[in-house]
């Protein structure tokens, strides 16, 4: 592994200096909220000690990032593959129009996360937050899953105006009871066992990672909110 | 049945004289305007669902068509006219906000026409660009305000990413969804043969347009549909998109119906899923949200590319124009109000925005004003029409202008303002296989070379006629322009003087 002493270095430089390495895993040390950190990147595993600063991982396709620590704003922006783990907390507009890869949050997700999300093909975007998420959870989205866990929250884990806009995706919650302000655009249902068959993979792997047992996620059901096909996202126009 | 308060605003006009009945007609109008009636032993037609787009008549080989307007008329009302009148009846049938196409078609005052370009005499002569070089390329990107050396003292050129355009004129920013697959081959190979640069909207870039890479500017906007590090490496430059003078503060939304095949496959989202571009990007709310991601985008492709912001002409354009200037992009783009588009809402279209003459001056005094217009290139459309537009447009002060309506009237579009419905019957804004392929791509590249190689050749000329010989030399070369019929004000904003003067 290589490590990088990232404190007194700029975010070119050191995006500079993790493009030209030859080794695969590379160990930032240091980080002081530098942007950008690698964005664009496909291959090779970044660990950072200290903070990121925002856009993270923009555009990551492919390459795995691991913070050890919190995120700041805008991680994974329109990310196309890859993975990024946070073991705290990250700030606001996580995984902005996202389309695949998979982020995973140990903490808390601050406001916008996941807005527009999307998804195509084979790719299928996954955000899961292991605690609580700010209000405007999956605006827009179109496609992809987010998962909040609520973990160690006592009410609803998201703020307001949750998948507002939403047409396509799912969002899931493990929560008690739903957020009061669903917008019109989405349809929330208790899940049922295929909805949970279909995320165990992922809830396996994001335990694997922060070191969560299965039944650490017992105790709350989990809802789903997909969009409301009955009251679609359109305004009715009239040609002229 | 219910009474039909809307009468045809056009009638299709049939000599019988002529009409051979050969049913071509028929076949050519994607509207379904004509029929044979067997009993009649005739041609006939649905006045009502033509929207004037003479694919028919230009095509009716005995030429026994033309389109008229009706003169069926409401009583006559300066202030309730036939349009207002018909408008309500619209909205009061269906409910719906009123949909338009294409650029801002009302009376609005054009200050191009009344610009006037100076030409020389006696001293200072004119330039016969038949003989002597006339440049006309253009670099687009920040401009370095110092001289570098290295340690021998050789100048250092490496500066920033900049455009080389053989020709001052781009075709903008037109998605694949909006426009069809021919439309956008013919702009892609146009581009490529001019040596300047066309725009891929924000839908992506198809697989088969990668290789005109070299001369195309990929788009982000809100929607980031197709964005990911391939195609923003494939691009010459990248393109923001924070507004469009045709509907500024308003997102797009392309229905479901329309994303299918290819056009899926470009945008990477499903088939059959709306693709809605929200009005903000929800991760922009000021000028450093805008420099975070002008950085990301060259970290993303290691400032090997000139990053451009695109905005409406809205009132406070100058200020925001500053704040652009600042956030680190390359190019600042401003599209007029006249700016053309494939839909967008009626009333937005036509009473949003600010002419794009007096927004360009405004932000280039602005720019010059605070020291920083070197920081940034200048492109301006929104209704460029012809190479005089294109002159005046630069001796305003921008550095290059896009043209989106000229290149798609090039390609055969009449202006029938009804894109939106998808049944372009000139293959231009339709994806319906029949549709697109009467759009030739050889012909089309051929007839926007044509019109810009045209276009070039009268810029020299009237660049030849004031002296000048190059298009750096015209750039904000106020003084070679003169108003006629403006108020004080006007000419104060656009930094000219009175014709006489
Ligand atoms: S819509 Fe076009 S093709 Fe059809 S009748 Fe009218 S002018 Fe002719
Ligand atoms: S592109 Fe086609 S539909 Fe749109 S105005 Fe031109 S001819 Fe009409």
């Amino acid at each position: 592994m290589l490590t990088i002493q990232a404190s007194s270095r700029g975010y070119r430089e050191l995006n500079e200096a993790i493009t030209a390495a030859q080794d695969q895993d590379i160990l930032l040390e240091g980080v002081l909220g530098q942007r950008f950190l690698g964005a664009g990147l496909s291959e090779k595993s970044l660990t950072i000690h200290g903070i990121p600063g925002n856009a993270l991982g923009a555009y990551l396709d492919g390459a795995r990032i691991h913070v050890c620590g919190n995120a700041q704003d805008a991680t994974g922006d329109t990310m196309n593959d890859g993975q990024i783990i946070i073991d705290g907390s990250c700030g606001d507009a996580a995984g902005y129009a996202m389309r695949g890869g998979r982020i995973y949050i140990r903490g808390n997700a601050g406001y916008r996360a996941g807005i527009h999300m999307k998804a195509y093909q084979e790719k299928l975007p996954v955000m899961v937050i292991g605690g609580r998420a700010g209000s405007f959870l999956g605006e827009y989205q179109a496609g992809g899953i987010i998962i909040v866990l609520g973990l160690g929250e006592e009410g609803v884990p998201v703020g307001n105006f949750c998948g507002t806009g939403m047409h396509g995706g799912r969002i899931y919650l493990r929560t008690a009871s739903l957020p009061a302000d669903l917008p019109s655009q989405v349809a929330a249902r208790q899940a049922e066992p295929a909805d949970l068959e279909a995320i165990a993979p992922i809830l396996e792997d994001y335990g694997r990672h922060f070191g969560l047992a299965a039944q650490d996620l017992e105790g709350k059901p989990f809802y789903v909110l997909e969009p409301n096909t009955q009251n679609p996202y359109h305004q009715l126009y009239t040609p002229n | 049945m219910p009474v039909n308060y809307l009468m045809p605003e056009y009638e299709v006009y049939r000599n019988p004289a002529r009409c051979i009945a050969c049913r071509a007609c028929e076949r050519q109008c994607a509207n379904e305007v004509h029929h044979y009636d067997a009993d009649l032993k005739a041609m006939v037609a649905d006045d009502a669902k033509c929207v004037n787009c003479h694919r028919c008549v230009s095509l009716c080989p005995t030429r026994a068509l033309k389109i008229v307007k009706s003169d069926h008329t409401f009583r006559e009302n300066a202030n309730w006219t036939g349009e207002a009148i018909t408008e309500i009846y619209k909205q009061a049938a269906t409910g719906g906000v009123l949909l338009s196409a294409m650029g801002n078609p009302k009376a609005f005052p054009i200050y191009w026409d009344k610009l006037l370009i100076n030409a020389s005499q006696v001293t200072n002569p004119p330039i016969d660009p038949l003989r002597e070089p006339m440049e006309t390329r253009t670099f687009l990107g920040k401009k370095s305000d110092t001289i570098r050396r290295d340690a021998q003292g050789n100048i250092l050129c490496q500066g920033e990413p900049q455009l080389e355009l053989k020709v001052p004129i781009m075709f903008s920013a037109m998605s694949y969804g909006s426009i069809s697959y021919n439309a956008h081959a013919s702009l892609a190979r146009a581009a490529q043969a001019l040596g300047t640069y066309y725009n891929t909207g924000e839908g992506g870039l198809h697989q088969d347009f990668y290789q005109y890479g070299a001369n195309t500017i990929v788009q982000v906007a809100s929607g980031r549909f197709g964005v990911f590090s391939d195609y923003l490496n494939a691009g010459a430059a990248i393109e923001i998109k924070m507004g469009q003078g045709a509907k500024p503060g308003i997102g797009g939304h392309l229905p479901g119906a329309k994303i299918v095949g290819d056009i899926s496959r470009t945008r990477m989202i499903p088939e059959g899923s709306d693709a809605i571009s929200p009005a903000p990007h929800h991760d922009i709310y000021s000028i450093e949200d805008l420099r975070q991601l002008v950085f990301s985008l060259k970290e993303a492709t290691h400032y090997q590319k000139p990053v451009f912001v695109k905005i409406a002409a809205v009132h406070n354009v100058a200020a925001i124009a500053s704040g652009i200037a600042r956030s680190g992009a390359d190019v600042i783009c401003i599209d007029g109000f006249r700016g053309g588009t494939g839909a967008a809402p009626t009333r937005i279209r036509d009473n949003v925005g600010i002419p794009i003459e007096l927004a360009l001056a405004s932000v280039d005094t602005r720019l010059r004003e605070e020291g920083i217009r070197d920081q940034v290139g200048l492109v301006v459309g929104g209704s460029i029409r012809n190479a005089a537009d294109v002159v005046k447009a630069i001796a305003l002060g921008a550095d290059a202008v896009y043209i989106a309506t000229s290149a798609l009237i090039a390609l055969g579009c009449h202006l029938c303002r009804s894109c939106q419905s998808g049944k372009c019957n000139w293959g231009i804004a339709t994806q319906r296989p029949e549709l697109v392929k009467r759009l030739n791509p050889d012909v089309g590249s051929q007839r926007l070379v044509n019109l810009v190689t045209a276009w070039k050749h009268e810029i020299e000329e009237i660049m030849g006629g004031m002296g000048i010989n190059s298009i750096e030399a015209l750039r904000g070369n106020r003084m070679m322009l003169r108003g006629i019929g403006l108020t004080d004000r006007e000419l104060s904003i656009l930094g000219i003087r009175h014709a006489g003067e």
